[in-house]
């Protein structure tokens, strides 16, 4: 029989949230926190995979005697902490966050962000058509990814994927200082000078787009991507003893990109460049070959 | 981790500038030339190889200041060298603005541009630069000139400060700049005239009262026993006789706060990280006084070095660290001379070392040089800079007493806070609590520029009136407005130059004493550009990590452009766009800088009814 080692049991801190009495366990954030009280706090540079960044902002909340507002990704409950999450307050700093997102950078990629500019009344107009944006070209320099910063939030959830906290390859890194701030190889040269192996974890935890499987990016110029149209099938990748789980999206019968559960307890969501990409043998059908 | 390093190679200059800091490498794998045996058989790497990351600013430095700039070649010799991930290694260049990765001459002169240089005529010389000399960073004649934020010369202003690279590189402040002089540092900067003493900073010299500037002019800077023949090292006797506990105690006793701006209770930073069991500790000194009008940390420690120094030691006494960390603004030149030559001179006198003054107590001090980033000021960017990594902040909590430098408790003073441990433990802290008021005690010194006769440092008791202040300085006949606690201060209007100068009594007008900045503005000041200046200055400064000030700050800047000629009904609209991206940087940015960038501004819109 194996044995499975038990965690400490998590001693819970009470604390209320927009009034109500909750318990959560130590070491849980505020975000753990509401989303367990059915609460949805909206949340751009947090990962499920990774260590938070805090650096979006859209996920602020009020915490009573705190002078400024608190990032609910990462900061943790307390014993007798009063959290307000939809003050006045907080649902400001969050539309103009989603305002200055919107009107400096594309967010037409990004997973309820729309939703969430109705929601909080954003008018990312309002800065005028001269508001600076980050105007960055889409960098085509490898058959496998495209790096489109213009959709760029500077979540640094590419960063810290492809450095210290999985890949450990450090092939990007944020170069540049404040609005000049961009995702960046060494000596900003192409992808394939640099020191990425392709293993495409920055693609899997981009929250918007951004980075995307050159499939993808050329089926959406090409108008033909719809995601609606796809199938999702779980499997499991052939290529090697480590068996990592994958996820084809497939759209008329060809797989079009290739992700990974992130619930996986091995491997969070990560693969390697032949299970993210190596998956044209697949359909290398009789018919497609001439 | 995966290190994989590019073809370009270092030019024999960059490979020795890189060896002079860290020694020649001891095998292929740390980038030498030829592979050994031993080097077929053994790998060099892991945790020993990585752990010398923070050598990584100090090494950006040593290129920089060889060559002018940081070439490819270079900067992969040194992430190399110290096992650092070249793109990360270029992220951190690319952070700081005194470092350049694109090629540009070997000198560079940085032209001030700022509050107080704006205030008396650097507009002009970088008109009369562009004429005769030609636009900013375009290279001439193996020179090239460029706007600067801040230079910390604003007793002086206008300033500049001219930088050569090369073997022995050499830096030269010109200041009150002409275009004529500007341009002669640049083709010669070793043969720039000698900047005037610090004491010419300190209109106040000799007069009694002075506590913290009592020394400037009066001992001589580079004398260890000249620093003792005026009182020096009874401070730390005395801390040694207290033992820890008792200097935390009196320290706490004197009520002396932070004063940085944040004025934070130091006996209460102290014995927290004191109390910490997690070793080793650190003290980190902040001296890279970056905010645009402070220069009064540069005065002390080019007019009194052994005083920062003999402070430190008791700082790192009292809080249990046997490590202080100097982190000096990489533009003050003649205070990175005198503090390296004070700190060689106590050590080699037994003053710092393994056994300092014979108590058994180890204590030395490693001077940081920053490279040109407002933002590496703030406490945890303070760390993130040492460590070799960008300068952005961390978010708190954890606070630093806890988890600071190398995630280690570590207390964080500034200059001149340190610097006032000395008289309370020389006087004790009843007789110091008796200067200044209840809950502000002690002195405070105040960098007085703009439209003033006698700009300078001044030395004040806690308690005294803006009126006084400007009384001394020589105030203009019109006075317009004064800016108080800098670019993250606010406005003071001519007719509230009665609030007293305390902590309490400035933020019951609704303003703030911040780091000490006392700039004056007369009748001929434009407001809305001062404005737009703040403005550009906090684009320019943000580290980018957080959305409302990375952006924030640039939609602010945008605003104040096109509301440069507009007044009334035609600003309202944008006052309204600035007032809802002010609260939103204010409640929502990680750090002080974001959360404070719109202040001035406000203020001069409700206070000084700017675009009225
Ligand atoms: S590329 Fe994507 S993951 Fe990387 S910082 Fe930008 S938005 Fe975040
Ligand atoms: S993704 Fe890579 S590591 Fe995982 S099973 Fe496939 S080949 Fe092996
Ligand atoms: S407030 Fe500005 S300077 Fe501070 S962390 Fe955010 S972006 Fe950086
Ligand atoms: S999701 Fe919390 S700051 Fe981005």
């Amino acid at each position: 029989m194996t044995a499975i080692p038990l965690r400490p049991p998590r001693r819970l801190v009470d604390l209320t949230l927009d009034g109500e009495p909750v318990r959560a366990p130590e070491g849980s954030t505020l975000l753990d926190a509401c989303r367990a009280a059915g609460k949805d706090i909206p949340t751009l540079c947090q990962g499920d995979t990774l260590t938070p960044k805090n650096a979006c902002r859209v996920c602020v909340v009020e915490v009573e005697g705190a002078r400024t507002l608190a990032p609910a990704c990462s900061r943790r409950v307390e014993q007798g902490m009063e959290v307000r999450t939809d003050t006045e307050r907080a649902r400001h700093s969050r539309k103009v966050v989603l305002e200055l997102l919107a009107s400096s950078t594309d967010l037409a990629t990004t997973p309820r962000a729309a939703e969430w500019i109705e929601k909080y009344g954003a008018e990312p107009d309002r800065f005028g058509a001269d508001a600076a944006r980050v105007a960055e070209e889409p960098k085509v320099d490898n058959d496998l990814y495209v790096r489109d910063y213009d959709k760029c939030i500077l979540c640094y959830k590419c960063v810290d994927a492809c450095g210290e906290q999985w890949q450990n390859t450090f092939a990007i890194a944020v170069a540049g200082r404040g609005f000049d701030a961009r995702i960046s190889t060494e000596h900003d040269a192409p992808l394939t000078d640099s020191a990425c192996v392709y293993c495409g974890n920055c693609i899997e935890v981009c929250p918007t787009g951004a980075l995307s499987f050159k499939t993808e990016f050329d089926m959406r110029a090409a108008g033909t991507w719809d995601e609606a149209a796809q199938t999702e099938t779980t499997t499991v990748c052939a290529y090697c003893g480590v068996g990592c789980n994958l996820t084809l999206h497939v759209q008329d019968n060809e797989i079009v990109k290739v992700t990974s559960p992130h619930d996986n307890p091995v491997t969070h969501g990560n693969l390697c460049i032949k299970g993210r990409f190596g998956y044209q043998h697949v359909q290398n059908h009789a018919q497609n070959r001439d | 981790m995966d290190l994989r390093f590019g073809d370009s190679k270092p030019t024999d200059e960059e490979r020795a500038a890189v060896d002079a800091l860290l020694g020649p490498p001891e095998s292929a794998w740390e980038g030498a030339d030829d592979r050994t045996d031993t080097d077929l058989r053994w790998a060099r790497g892991g945790r020993e190889a990585r752990e010398r990351r923070d050598l990584l600013l100090p090494g950006l430095h040593a290129l920089n200041d060889r060559v002018g700039w940081i070439s490819e070649g270079g900067l992969d010799y040194l992430c190399r060298r110290l096992t650092v991930p070249p793109a990360e290694g270029y992220g951190v260049a690319t952070f700081y603005a005194m470092f350049a990765v694109k090629p540009r001459p070997a000198t560079v002169v940085h032209v001030c541009t700022d509050l107080a240089c704006a205030a008396r005529g650097s507009a002009q010389v970088c008109a009369e630069l562009e004429r005769d000399v030609g636009p900013a960073g375009s290279a001439g004649s193996g020179a090239v000139w460029q706007p600067s934020p801040c230079l910390g010369l604003c007793e002086r202003a206008p300033a500049a400060l001219a930088i050569r690279a090369g073997e022995a590189p050499r830096a030269a402040v010109v200041a009150p700049a002409t275009a004529e002089a500007v341009a002669d540092a640049a083709s010669a900067p070793h043969e720039a005239a000698a900047e005037p003493p610090a004491v010419a900073a300190v209109h106040q010299a000799g007069a009694d009262g002075l506590v913290l500037l009592r020394r400037v002019g009066v001992v001589d800077p580079g004398s260890l026993d000249d620093y003792r023949a005026h009182g020096g090292y009874a401070a730390l006797r005395r801390a040694f006789a207290l033992g820890p506990a008792g200097v935390i105690r009196e320290v706490t006793e004197s009520g002396l706060v932070g004063r940085g701006g944040a004025a934070f209770p130091t006996g209460r930073k102290w014995s927290a990280t004191a109390q910490q069991p997690d070793q080793p500790h650190y003290l980190v000194c902040n001296a890279d006084e970056s905010e645009p009008g402070t220069f009064k940390d540069r005065v002390l420690m080019e007019g009194d070095p052994y005083a920062l120094v003999e402070a430190m030691t008791v700082a790192g006494y009292a809080t249990g660290a046997h490590r202080g960390y100097l982190y000096l603004r990489g533009e003050y030149p003649r205070a990175l001379r005198r503090l390296r030559t004070a700190i060689d001179r106590a050590r080699a006198r037994g003053f710092l070392g393994e056994d300092v003054m014979g108590q058994g107590f180890a204590f030395d001090i490693e001077i940081r040089r920053g490279a040109g980033a407002y933002i590496c000021g703030e406490e945890t960017a303070i760390f993130n800079s040492i460590e070799g990594r960008r300068g952005e902040p961390r978010s708190k909590p954890p606070f630093p007493v806890e988890k600071g430098l190398f995630g280690k408790p570590t207390a964080v003073n500034n200059v001149e806070t340190l610097v006032n441990v000395l008289p309370i433990l020389i006087e004790g802290a009843q007789a110091y609590a008796r200067t200044g008021t209840g809950t502000s005690t002690g002195t405070k010194l105040f960098c007085v520029s703009g439209t003033v006769a006698r700009p300078g440092v001044y030395e004040l008791p806690f308690g005294a009136t803006l009126r006084e202040l400007l009384e001394l300085a020589g105030p203009p006949e019109t006075l317009r407005a004064v800016l108080l606690g800098g670019a993250a201060g606010g406005f003071v209007r001519p007719d509230e130059l009665d609030v007293p100068l305390t902590f309490e009594g400035t933020r019951a007008a609704g303003t703030t004493l911040g780091s000490g900045v006392v700039l004056v503005l007369d009748e001929g000041v434009e407001l809305p550009r001062i404005l737009l200046r703040i403005a550009e200055f906090f684009r320019d400064e943000s580290c980018g990590q957080c959305v409302p000030c990375r952006v924030g700050t640039v939609r602010q800047e945008e605003a104040l452009h096109r509301l440069k000629d507009r007044t009334g009904a035609a600003a309202a609209g944008d006052i309204a766009l600035l007032r809802e991206v002010g609260q939103a940087m204010r409640d929502a940015s990680i750090c002080g800088l974001g959360q404070t960038a719109w202040n001035a501004v406000e203020s001069a819109i409700d206070r000084l009814g700017a675009f009225k």
